[in-house]
């Protein structure tokens, strides 16, 4: 027992106002979750009404689009990584930066470049220290990413993917994101999809034999149409994984903080009882102190009589 | 496939961050880039891009909905209408003031390019749904 009780009390004290901080972080991340959550289902129906007009478009004309052809030869792959702007998450940034080298390694050995696009603080801090080139990186939303964000995301992901060889921008022929899709409370789990090009969508529902599937108009032109759905649709796809990465972020960090105060309240529990169990040594302590002090006192009387 | 007899259409306006609104109608009236289309029950599939405007609902109790709409889509399958659009703002929601300012900013910026005469139309779309409401 090397610390006095004075220390361990203040060790206590610490401890106790550090408890304070991560219970109220826990409560916030808690209340906000189920903001997030909200938004991720008032976001819904739009991103259900696109995915419908899309298998739509796709399923009733034979139209080809730039955003949907497959390059011959990929070379380059672009990746957009989604993480958080603050940390205090647990290992929510770190799994999802973890899954992006993953990718990035296997793209790697498939003989593509890759260009690095990435939202939030943490990626972007990720890279910086080590070095790496990231093209753009946008960050301040993480934890209620708005659609606007979304579409400037997107608009830009999709320049560089319709960039010509040639021209300023950098061309890639692939898009993936690395985001971290929301599960449950309990149960958050980094993803890699690839954004573009876009893959064939679920249809809206298979044609059922004998039932006649709408024929649908297109105005201007199914090209037009298509021109404007894809890009959005697109955007749309960016906004839900923030979306997502959102929910995820927060409930990582209630998590986070919830297992911190927990392991305080531990701590201080063991700090109590180190700092009794020195109170009692330092009484004891004194007692025999005082105790052999009164012996030698009545030794030493005994001895001149 | 619609059955003969319902005659009412299933409308749903939807902005990028939410569900504005929805319900029943017999009568939508919005402006694609072609021109401005009435849909009324029963009518063929359509599919079609609409830019900033005003879109107009009759709903089956006879009320009049009005929205204001940035560029998006319009579709129209099994008396299903749906029309997207990244932003959209139901008419009272609109508030008319800011909306003139608005206008006002977009008109003096000076700029002649597209995206400045997007936010014109967008403008005067949201002015002309909460001035209609009113």
């Amino acid at each position: 027992m090397a610390l006095s009780v004075r220390e361990y009390r203040a060790r206590i004290k610490s401890t106790e106002s550090m408890k304070k901080i991560t219970r109220a972080m826990e409560l916030i991340a808690a209340s906000r979750i189920i903001k997030a959550q909200q938004r991720a289902q008032a976001a819904a129906p739009y991103a259900r009404e696109l995915t419908r007009a899309v298998s739509a478009v796709a399923t009733f004309s034979n139209v080809d689009h730039a955003l949907t052809l497959e390059p011959e030869n990929p070379k380059k792959a672009a990746i957009l990584i989604v993480t958080s702007d603050r940390g205090l998450a647990g290992a929510y940034s770190s799994s999802v930066l973890k899954e992006a080298e993953r990718l990035i390694e296997k793209l790697k050995g498939e003989g593509k470049d890759v260009d690095l696009y990435t939202s939030g603080r943490k990626a972007e801090a990720y890279f910086k220290f080590r070095q790496r080139r990231v093209v753009q990186s946008w960050t301040g939303f993480s934890d209620q990413p708005t659609y606007d964000v979304a579409a400037e995301i997107g608009a830009t992901l999709i320049a560089t993917f319709l960039a010509e060889e040639g021209d300023d921008l950098a061309d890639v022929d692939e898009v993936h994101v690395v985001y971290t899709r929301f599960r449950s409370m309990l149960s958050q789990e980094p993803t890699a999809v690839r954004l573009l090009p876009l893959e064939v969508v679920e249809g809206t529902e298979p044609p059922e034999a004998g039932d006649l599937l709408p024929l649908y108009e297109f105005e201007p032109s199914p090209s037009d149409v298509l021109d404007s759905l894809l890009p959005r649709y697109v955007q749309s796809r960016i906004f839900f994984a923030l979306l997502q990465a959102a929910a995820s972020e927060l409930a990582a960090r209630q998590k986070a903080m919830k297992s911190a105060t927990d392991n305080a309240d531990e701590l201080i529990k063991k700090y109590k009882r180190i700092a009794n169990q020195a109170r009692q040594a330092g009484i004891t302590q004194e007692i025999s102190e005082i105790v052999g002090g009164v012996n030698a006192l009545a030794d030493a009387q005994a001895g001149s009589e | 496939m619609a059955d003969a007899g319902d005659s009412v259409l299933q409308v749903e306006l939807v902005a990028a961050d939410r569900l504005v609104w929805s319900g029943q109608a017999t009568m939508v009236i919005a402006r694609t880039t072609e021109g401005d289309v009435g849909i009324l029950p029963n009518h063929a599939p359509l599919l079609s891009s609409i830019i900033e405007g005003v879109v107009d609902v009759q709903t089956v109790e006879g009320e009049t909905w009005v929205a204001a709409v940035d560029a998006g889509f319009l579709s129209v399958a099994d008396n299903r209408v749906s029309i997207l659009s990244e932003r959209a703002e139901m008419s009272h929601e609109i508030d008319l003031e800011k909306a003139r300012q608005d206008l006002e900013r977009a008109k003096s910026s000076g700029e002649d390019d597209d995206a400045a005469q997007e936010a014109v139309r967008r403008a005067e779309a949201r002015i002309r749904a909460a001035e209609r409401a009113s």
